[in-house]
């Protein structure tokens, strides 16, 4: 690692953490400066850093990533429901819960690899999912899902004297309450935290090691290295990730449901992964906003305000556009999804930040600083 | 006895709507080497064919009641009954098996457009890639259905005349009290015949023997001359039939909605990854066996021993089996050794 690489690295750190925790400021033209939106653009940021460490490293694609956000949640509210209103022991337990429920799962799946490995971590996915529903209802609360009550012990909080009184308490980091914008500041401090972990482990030895076993695992394996304990330690980090991410819903929202752990939650996080470019360090964080943002924006809409927003076309053209618009609006919302879905995979496999890459290789003309993460079109 | 019985025959109906699917994506697999993870939103598209129709069939008229003298009463009835009584009763009746004629043709020319519209394009690229574009369409498939037909299932009626049971017991010698909805015999029946025809067409005509052949070897049969391209291209025309026929034909079992493809969708991968991949047989087999296993595990008499083992009990397998016999049931070797 030569030594100009880890000083744009620092820069790298400082301008993002400027821009995550400036984003009440800046993103007020765009309308989403309100806490709960910023908090969903960390917590699923995190999410997506976590998922690009597998994926984005190894190559590895998780279809069930989503189960362990679930898991980190239903840990975290136990916490709060266990010992203290304070959200740090809940993000302690959540990542301690959600990595050794990703080694359990990740020492059975990574015994296979391609597709194999898509539909173990899918099957096991729904599987959690199944029985968060179905059987472990006393754990999970099945479909209500689970909440805080008045009955719960919270035996640390009791021990040092903070009565709850008549109204449920709210989450609370050393007695600053975790809504609103404390709490996102919370979560923007764990994102960056989360962030420099990660480019720390792209630059590390361990980091090379993953792309290696990415680019050729083979050779890797005929080098004489075992990369098992690799891939195992790089999904169990990646659940850790996702663990977190849960945790960090709860403290904001303090119930978890089921229907997090859903394969859909989980096709969402590729997506996001994949939106803004897997493999590197920024792209990951850049597609989670993004379709956070748009999902915000979008699901907003209905019928009464795209006809005010049409409401200077013609009539009869005004009406065939509302129609067509109201597809992928409000309820629609999935179908812009898939679409967007598709368009990436299709026109940009290295997703936003190799748009930027190409973009700025017209300008700079610089051939040779053409794409190099893995996902390069073979358009045939 | 009665009940495990009982439970095979049901395990087998489920199987067969597993094997159905599993099949197209075998065969998908097998011939382009494609991962598809929109097949399930064909098998969803067939149910919705039938849907289609009997609502286009339904479209209804106000026809004076006649039952009702002392006053004008209307009823709703269909246009087509109204028109032609006897043929029209009977078509209305019989919608879900007439479905199966529109279905064919316009899952054809689905499955057709799908290929050569974009699985095409997708033949290099990772297997990751076409997960991923699959999966995209498929949200695109549900998303689409949802805002026309609504989120909720929308039930279908078998024809009248097989809405009833079957009292299979006294067939088979066991006692009156075994019986068994007609249509879900007739689904079974179906299946098979759907199974054994791709298997006969693919055994036994020279269509069937040139895709045998570009399965085990692409490049030599090329050689020879043959564009096998156009070729796989049918076959994955046929893989979509399937699984719109498989789809249309639940309906009066399961009244379908727009996710019913997905939550087929995972099940039949796992099916097919149990089978081992690309082996047609493997997968049909897989299918009915899953299938049984799960009606197995949802008696009561289990669930009391291993509660909720029927939710999970086909993922168990097949990670059992993945752990145990990695190629699965009937893998072949060669085939996705990654």
């Amino acid at each position: 690692m030569n030594k100009s690489n880890a000083v744009s690295d620092w820069i790298l750190l400082v301008v993002f953490s400027a821009v995550i925790l400036t984003m009440p400021i800046w993103l007020a033209p765009f309308g989403a400066n309100y806490p709960d939106l910023m908090q969903k653009f960390a917590i699923y940021g995190l999410f997506a850093i976590g998922f690009n460490l597998l994926f984005g490293l190894t190559g590895y694609l998780s279809f069930g990533h989503a189960a362990f956000l679930g898991v980190g949640s239903y840990a975290a509210v136990w916490s709060m429901k266990l010992l203290t209103m304070n959200v740090l022991p809940a993000v302690f337990f959540s990542v301690l819960v959600a990595g050794v429920f990703a080694f359990l799962i990740g020492y059975i799946s990574l015994r296979r690899s391609g597709i194999y490995f898509s539909i173990l971590t899918l099957a096991f996915a729904q599987m959690s999912y199944n029985l968060a529903y179905s059987v472990l209802t006393p754990i999970t609360n099945g479909e209500t899902g689970l909440q805080l009550s008045l009955s719960d012990p919270r035996v640390l909080d009791a021990a040092v004297g903070i009565s709850t009184g008549r109204s449920l308490p709210s989450t609370n980091l050393f007695g600053v309450k975790m809504s609103g914008l404390p709490g996102f500041y919370f979560c923007a401090v764990v994102l960056i935290i989360g962030f420099f972990i990660s480019l720390r482990i792209f630059r590390s030895p361990f980091g090379t090691m993953l792309k290696g076993i990415k680019s050729n695992q083979t050779r890797m394996a005929y080098t004489g290295l075992n990369t098992r304990p690799y891939l195992i330690w790089a999904f169990v980090i990646s659940g850790m990730y996702a663990g977190l991410a849960g945790a960090l819903m709860a403290s904001t929202d303090p119930l978890a449901g089921a229907e997090r752990m859903q394969w859909t939650a989980s096709g969402e996080v590729v997506l996001m992964t994949i939106l803004g470019g897997a493999g590197t360090l920024i792209g990951p964080m850049l597609g989670a906003s993004i379709i956070k943002y748009f999902e915000n924006i979008f699901s907003a809409f209905n019928e009464q305000t795209l006809n005010q927003a049409f409401d200077f076309l013609p009539d009869s053209i005004q009406g065939i556009v509302v129609d067509t618009v109201s597809l992928f609006v409000g309820e629609g919302w999935h179908l812009t999804l898939g679409l967007l879905f598709m368009i990436t995979v299709i026109f940009l496999p290295g997703g936003i930040m190799e748009g930027f890459r190409r973009i700025g290789g017209i300008f700079t003309r610089n051939k040779s600083n053409t794409p190099s993460s893995g996902a390069v079109a073979e358009q045939s | 006895m009665d009940a495990i019985f009982l439970q095979v025959l049901n395990g087998l109906d489920k199987g067969g709507a597993y094997a159905l699917i599993a099949l197209g994506l075998t065969l998908v697999f097998g011939t382009l080497g494609v991962v598809n993870f929109a097949h399930g939103a064909l098998f969803m598209a067939g149910a919705f064919c039938a849907v289609t129709l009997e609502k286009v069939l339904t479209i209804s008229t106000k026809v004076k009641d006649e039952s009702i003298t002392f006053f004008d009463a209307y009823k709703e009835v269909p246009i087509l009954e109204a028109k032609f009584p006897v043929v029209g009763a009977f078509i209305v009746d019989y919608s879900v098996p007439f479905a199966i004629l529109l279905a064919i043709p316009v899952m054809l020319a689905l499955g057709l457009m799908m290929e050569r519209g974009l699985i095409r394009h997708f033949y290099k690229r990772p297997h990751a890639d076409q997960i991923l574009v699959t999966f995209g369409l498929a949200i695109i498939f549900q998303e689409i259905v949802r805002h026309y037909f609504g989120a909720n299932p929308i039930p279908q009626a078998a024809p009248e005349i097989v809405s009833g049971s079957a009292n299979i017991g006294l067939w088979i010698g066991l006692g009156e009290n075994v019986v068994y909805p007609w249509w879900r015999i007739i689904y079974l029946g179906f299946a098979f015949l759907v199974i054994a025809s791709v298997f006969a067409f693919l055994q036994f005509t020279t269509f069937g023997m040139v895709v045998r052949a570009g399965m085990q070897d692409r490049e030599m049969v090329g050689m020879l001359g043959i564009d096998i391209q156009r070729r796989f291209t049918i076959v994955f025309g046929i893989a979509a039939v399937v699984a719109g026929l498989a789809g249309v034909m639940y309906t009066p079992i399961l009244p379908p909605d727009y996710h019913m493809g997905m939550d087929f969708l995972v099940l039949s991968f796992v099916v097919v990854v149990v089978g081992g991949m690309g082996s047609l047989g493997g997968a049909v087999l897989a299918g009915f066996l899953l299938g049984i296993l799960q009606s197995f595990a949802s008696m009561n008499e289990v669930k009391t021993i291993f509660p909720g083992i029927d939710q999970i009990i086909i993922y168990l397998v097949a990670v059992v089996v993945l752990l145990v016999r990695p190629r699965g049931l009937m893998g072949r070797k060669g085939v996705m050794e990654d």
